[in-house]
């Protein structure tokens, strides 16, 4: 044991004296070492932390895995009556236990800002939307239940709505006006980012505001109530069995004018790929070109200063270093020389990855919680770094120990 | 007690093109402990030959050679490899430092494949080692840098900073001039007994083989006593080339 580890540090330390002697050489082999460390790192980091974006933006519109959507429509085009659905819908979430599910009451309404009215869009919805949707607010927070009881209906409001109001502290309970026959007072609540394309102001309010809102205005005010979608944030192994069992329930429960339709909607029921895979793949490919091109470039370094180190060998066999003691010493230069370019690059790539600029392009503005750097990115480009330093130390290795100390010594 | 014992010992190389050359015939040699040995003998003689032998760095073809007692043809070459580490240290005539490191890292590095506190406590070690040489003020210098005299200084720190039992100094005085090259086998001589180790010097010079308490001369690929190696001059090399009598073979730096 003592053994051991004494040989493991002695390796090291003469694997470093001989780097520092020809630092120069070694510097120059291992840029390309370091760089190509770097590109794969930033790759597979990349890769990783682009899937997590899009997964995060599927979550904003799909929902998380699984949800499920449930549409109702009627054939004479009526809607069905909005207390039995309300009370059907109720027991069905009972029924299946199903603790995070929301209505979904699509509509508009004009707003009144500082330089004139505009349509608004609104998005009704319980509050358990803001954890199904994975909903981040800029200011202010989610609905809660007690939101239910206000007089004056909450609302968040979009970064756009939010900017053309002037951006009021919500400290200060700032108010806006919802226009119709007779005008009601919403109070912001919170406020959320708008995505990149979008330049409409819009809000959330919760279903049952909406609902109390009153029907469509003649005026065209207000949109026409759409009768409310469903959706359920349910187990993704009982997905299927709760979508045929809400299915049947509902469509028995409505009778056979009603047309249920109940259907996953996020986006792990279509596939998991990784739309930046075929970019990863070539950049990868030829990133590991260059690592063994940088490899070559050891094992030449290697085999030459060899040449002028066999008498050292010699020398340090005849102090007592075994062959193995030699082998490991000569290998453990190329692998320590490419742990530090492993190293650099790694730090390279966590710098690049993590630069504002870049998380800009990737999350388009849409991802709120940047993953942290992926540690299997890092890993794997010490893990390259350090096959590549053993595969460039083999052949010098296996010449070292071939040294005949006797006419290494010889003058 | 016996480090050594050599017997009827011979070593013979295989040439490429040319019939075996047996350069020892019949060595038969003990060391003990505390033991000063001069081998003296021509240019080709075999004295690096036997030295490597001695060293553990070479097996004898044929004969009896213990070491410690035990037959040093039944160790392992790790085995030998880390017995010539712990009771070995040598000496070279061009000094053989490692370039490019300094002198405390060139005392040290013996110490590298030691084990335990030598290992873990090298630079103190070697740092002592060096001022024991009287190079306490250069420990950061660079062999380059250094003089003849002061390298064979490092290097005869390095020879004893494991405290070996067996010292061989292949014509350690040979790259020197006549004042330093005594200093420096005075200086030799002082840290041996101090470690109570036994010292083989290979040598040409009589002055120099004269501090040894036995006198050998190797030739025709056997050793034999000299009785006063000074006054042994009819077989000293460098005088045969002063004669004009050296050998065709005798290598340029001899008779420099
Ligand atoms: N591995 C080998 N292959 C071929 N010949 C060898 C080998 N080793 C030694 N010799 C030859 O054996 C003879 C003795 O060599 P050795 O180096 O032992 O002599 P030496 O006494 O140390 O000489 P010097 O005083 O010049 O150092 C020389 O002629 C040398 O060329
Ligand atoms: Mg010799």
């Amino acid at each position: 044991m003592n053994r051991v580890v004494s040989n493991l540090v002695g390796s090291f330390v003469e694997a470093w004296q001989e780097l520092r002697i020809h630092r120069t050489r070694v510097l120059l082999s291992l840029v390309g070492v370091a760089v190509a460390v770097c590109a794969i790192t930033t790759v597979v980091a990349l890769g990783s932390v682009a899937q997590q974006a899009t997964v995060e933006q599927s979550e904003r519109q799909g929902g998380r895995p699984a949800s499920l959507s449930m549409q109702i429509s009627q054939s004479d085009g009526t809607a069905p009556d909005s207390a039995a659905m309300q009370a059907l819908w109720e027991t069905e979430l009972a029924r299946y236990r199903v603790g995070h599910a929301s209505r979904l009451v699509q509509t508009s309404q004009l707003v009144q800002f500082r330089d004139g009215a505009a349509q608004v869009q609104i998005q009704g919805v319980d509050p358990a939307y803001g954890t199904m949707h994975r909903i981040r607010l800029l200011h202010g927070d989610w609905f809660t239940a007690a939101d239910a009881d206000r007089l004056a209906p909450a609302v968040l409001v979009n970064s756009v709505f939010y900017d053309r109001i002037g951006r009021p502290d919500l400290r200060t309970h700032p108010t806006t006006t919802l226009l119709g026959t007779q005008n009601a007072t919403a109070v912001i609540t919170g406020v959320y980012q708008a995505t990149a394309w979008d330049n409409a102001p819009a809000m959330y309010m919760l279903a049952d505001a909406v609902q109390a809102l009153g029907p469509a205005d003649t005026l065209a005010l207000r949109g026409s109530g759409q009768p409310p979608s469903y959706e359920l944030w349910v187990p993704p192994a009982l997905a299927e069995d709760l979508r045929a069992a809400l299915t049947r329930d509902v469509q028995g429960a409505l009778g056979s004018t009603a047309n249920v339709q109940v259907y996953r909607q996020d986006y792990a029921a279509y596939s998991g790929d990784n739309p930046y895979l075929p970019l990863q793949l070539v950049v990868g490919g030829v990133a590991l070109l260059v690592l063994l091109l940088g490899a070559l470039g050891l094992v030449n370094i290697a085999l030459v200063t060899l040449k002028q180190r066999i008498r050292e060998i010699g020398i340090r066999r005849s102090f007592g270093a075994t062959a193995g003691r030699v082998f490991f010493s000569v290998m453990m230069e190329s692998v320590v020389a490419t742990i530090v370019a492993g190293v650099v690059g790694v730090i390279a790539a966590v710098l690049i990855v993590t630069n504002p600029l870049v998380e800009g392009f990737i999350g388009q503005g849409q991802v709120t919680d940047f993953p942290p750097f992926p540690v299997e990115a890092a890993v794997l480009g010490l893990v390259c770094a350090t096959a590549v330093g053993a595969l460039a130390g083999l052949l010098p290795a296996l010449v070292a120990v071939r040294v005949k100390v006797i006419d290494a010594i010889r003058y | 007690m016996t480090l050594l014992h050599l017997e009827g010992v011979t070593r013979t190389v295989r040439l490429i093109d040319a019939p075996p050359l047996t350069i020892l015939s019949g060595v038969d040699l003990d060391v003990a402990v505390g033991d000063r040995v001069s081998i003296v003998g021509r240019s080709g003689s075999g004295k690096s030959t036997l030295l490597n032998l001695l060293g553990l760095l070479d097996n004898p073809t044929t004969g009896v050679m213990l070491f410690d007692d035990r037959p040093v043809q039944s160790f392992s070459s790790s085995h030998r490899d880390r017995v010539r580490g712990r009771d070995v240290g040598f000496i070279f005539q061009q000094f053989n430092l490692l370039q490019g490191r300094t002198a405390l890292e060139n005392v040290m590095t013996p110490l590298l494949y030691a084990e335990g506190r030598a290992f873990w406590q090298r630079s103190r070690i070697a740092a002592e080692m060096l001022d024991r040489v009287g190079l306490g003020h250069r420990l950061t210098a660079l062999p380059d840098k250094l003089s003849g005299g002061e390298q064979q200084r490092v290097a005869i720190a390095r020879a004893l900073v494991r405290s070996p039992r067996l010292i061989l100094a292949d014509e350690p005085t040979g790259a020197l001039d006549l004042e330093t090259g005594a200093a420096v086998m005075t200086l030799l001589d002082e840290v041996a007994t101090d470690s109570g180790a036994a010292l083989v010097t290979i040598t040409h010079d009589p002055n120099i083989a004269a501090t040894a308490t036995r006198h050998l001369r190797l030739d025709g690929g056997g050793l034999r006593p000299v009785h006063d190696p000074v006054r042994d001059r009819a077989h000293d090399p460098a005088l045969d080339a002063v004669r004009g009598t050296a050998p065709a073979t005798m290598p340029d730096a001899m008779l420099a």
